[in-house]
């Protein structure tokens, strides 16, 4: 595969994965139905809970939960494993299994792997998969416009936040657009480019896309102040606890807290 | 480089998100300050651009490809501050949307890439821009890339020596500094290094035949106080005593009579017992010179933290002399 195809491909994947978690939100799944704030307070409160024990045991309990979650929330396993999973292993896996030998212990019978090295190793991908498990679940079932508003529960500055909302908009933008310059520029290629040639391809479309976001963000300021924008963000608010809600966000601090005082 | 979770203990993802807060809330203030009521468009807008440059398959000599974290590009077109901002916000998305890096590990990674890297690609640039921007741009990106993955190896190798269930087995990142430094930095020398010099050498030329104006509003209009960020980092020094016992190879002859460093070293040397006494050519050379401020503690000072911050004080204050003596005898 060549460099133009491997990036496009790259970028189309991107964008598919940006989208597909945007349908997954719209759903009607068991989180979909949580008030944003409980549900983002909650996972948070179990990836934290994931990192603070330091038993196996507890973690492993934690991703059973967050695959029931998963279910219950209408997203496919197959999307999970293929999403998270197999990337998450694959980048853990190759620091973790050298860990089986590198880490000093005891040997298990004769082999040059250790007891604390299957422990480590444990530790890290369990870790590693709870934790990526129960972000996935966040963005997979909350819209982004949600998300955004629930960081303000966080006393998250509304400047702050309001860049953040803009920032994923324009993303898909830029993204559509680097994906339309490569695409146009390889149905223009016959035969195999050279390495300066790709590297000259790379930085100018680069170039090209930064001078294009720097007049796209003149445009858009214009259109702001037009509409009477004055440097003041405001964030409509518009979120309401009901009883479902609060028993949702007590069931996940129970968890996370029975995760963390078995797992001391 | 983009730290996943699991890899860091809670504690040190609490202390890099403490770290990074003054520099975010500088850096907005300044920001907002300067822009005004271009900075919600201006901000977004870069940040995307970071986000899609990072996607971005680069073709490097020898037939590999990297990818760029646009560090460098992002501090020369933006200035420090806007692309402190500008990298995090990129960062988070990426952590939210795609598990590229951890929730937890948002402040740990905005820390080494977007606030060390955008300071770092500052420093290197701002001298060298007026005379060769091009290579300026291409240097600032490759050493703050460097300096950030450098920053990464230190937070994944001090997990093993902080933190061990009570078997001994590392609850976190088990790699020692010994393997977490040449694993990470072989890498960022020779392959994404070079990515990120050549996207940030390689834009900046394309701008100065396209759109020079761009490169004015940057790095380059106005000053850094780079004294007050200086002063930040010196204030957060003591955070270095959270760090237990001697890095390895850093002892001095007593440690080698003292039952518990005598501990610590066999430990940190896959269990291989320290000799008895101290090497006999380590003891003599040990006494050849002894330092005022030895072990970061000038013994005036009672506090262990307030040495450190001392220390640290006069160690800065001695680097920039030196330089200053330098540049006067080049002149």
């Amino acid at each position: 595969m060549t460099f133009l195809e491997k990036t496009v491909e790259g970028i189309y994947g991107a964008m598919t994965r940006a989208l597909e978690a945007e349908h997954s939100a719209a759903r009607t799944g068991m989180l979909q139905q949580f008030d944003p704030r409980a549900k983002t307070l909650g996972l948070f409160a179990l990836i934290a809970a994931s990192a603070l024990s330091r038993r196996l045991w507890p973690i492993g309990a934690l991703l059973i939960v967050a695959i029931v979650l998963t279910v219950l929330s209408r997203i496919s396993i197959r999307t999970l494993v293929s999403r998270v999973w197999v990337g998450a292993f694959l980048f853990t896996g190759a620091i973790a299994i050298p860990a089986l030998f590198l880490t000093p212990g005891t040997p298990i019978g004769s082999s040059p792997i250790t007891r604390q090295g299957v422990t480590t190793a444990s530790f890290l991908i369990l870790r590693v998969e709870t934790a990526t498990t129960l972000a996935m679940l966040l963005v997979f079932t909350t819209p982004w416009a949600h998300v955004l508003k629930t960081l303000r529960v966080f006393r998250v500055p509304a400047l702050l936040v309001a860049i953040l909302g803009m920032t994923w908009r324009y993303i898909l933008l830029l993204l559509e657009t680097a994906h339309d310059m490569f695409e146009s520029r390889r149905s223009r290629t016959i035969g195999a480019l050279r390495g300066p040639e790709q590297r000259h391809i790379a930085v100018a479309t680069a170039g090209v896309l930064l001078n294009r976001s720097s007049q796209l963000s003149g445009d858009v300021f214009l259109a702001m102040q037009s509409r009477g924008f004055r440097g003041e963000v405001r964030v409509l608010d518009d979120f309401r606890m009901a009883l479902r809600d609060w028993f949702a966000l007590a069931g996940f601090a129970a968890f996370a807290a029975a995760a963390v005082w078995a797992g001391r | 480089m983009h730290i996943p979770d699991g890899y860091l203990s809670p504690a040190t993802c609490a202390t890099m998100y403490a770290a990074s807060a003054p520099f975010w809330y500088v850096a907005l203030r300044r920001v907002r300050k300067k822009l005004h009521t271009k900075l919600v468009p201006r901000v977004s807008l870069f940040a995307a651009f970071s986000f899609v440059v990072m996607m971005f398959n680069l073709p490097l000599p020898g037939g590999t490809t990297g990818h760029a974290v646009g560090i460098g590009l992002a501090t020369v077109v933006l200035g420090p501050w806007a692309a402190m901002l500008a990298v995090s916000i990129a960062i988070v998305i990426q952590a939210l949307f795609f598990g590229d890096g951890g929730i937890t590990a948002i402040g740990a990674n905005c820390f080494n890439m977007a606030i060390v890297g955008a300071l770092v690609a500052y420093a290197v640039y701002r001298p060298l821009s007026k005379r060769w921007p091009v290579a300026g741009a291409g240097l600032a990106g490759y050493i703050a890339i460097n300096a950030s993955a450098l920053l990464a190896a230190i937070e994944f190798g001090l997990q093993p020596v902080w933190y061990r269930d009570a078997a001994g087995a590392p609850l976190y990142c088990p790699y020692p500094l010994s393997v977490t430094i040449p694993a990470m930095m072989i890498g960022h020398l020779t392959i994404a290094g070079f990515a990120e010099l050549f996207i940030s050498a390689g834009v900046v030329a394309f701008l100065r035949r396209s759109d020079p104006a761009m490169l004015e509003s940057g790095a380059v209009s106005r000053p850094v106080p780079i004294w007050a960020a200086l002063g930040v980092l010196l204030v957060l020094t003591p955070l270095g005593i959270l760090a237990a016992g001697s890095a390895w190879g850093e002892w001095v002859a007593s440690d080698f009579s003292n039952p518990a460093t005598r501990a610590q070293i066999a430990a940190q040397s896959l269990h291989q017992q320290p000799p008895a006494q101290a090497p006999r050519g380590l003891a003599r050379l040990s006494t050849l010179w002894t330092a005022p401020f030895a072990r970061y503690a000038p013994p005036f000072v009672n506090s262990i933290s307030f040495g450190y911050l001392l220390s640290a004080m006069f160690g800065t204050g001695l680097v920039l002399l030196s330089c200053i003596a330098v540049i006067r005898l080049l002149r």
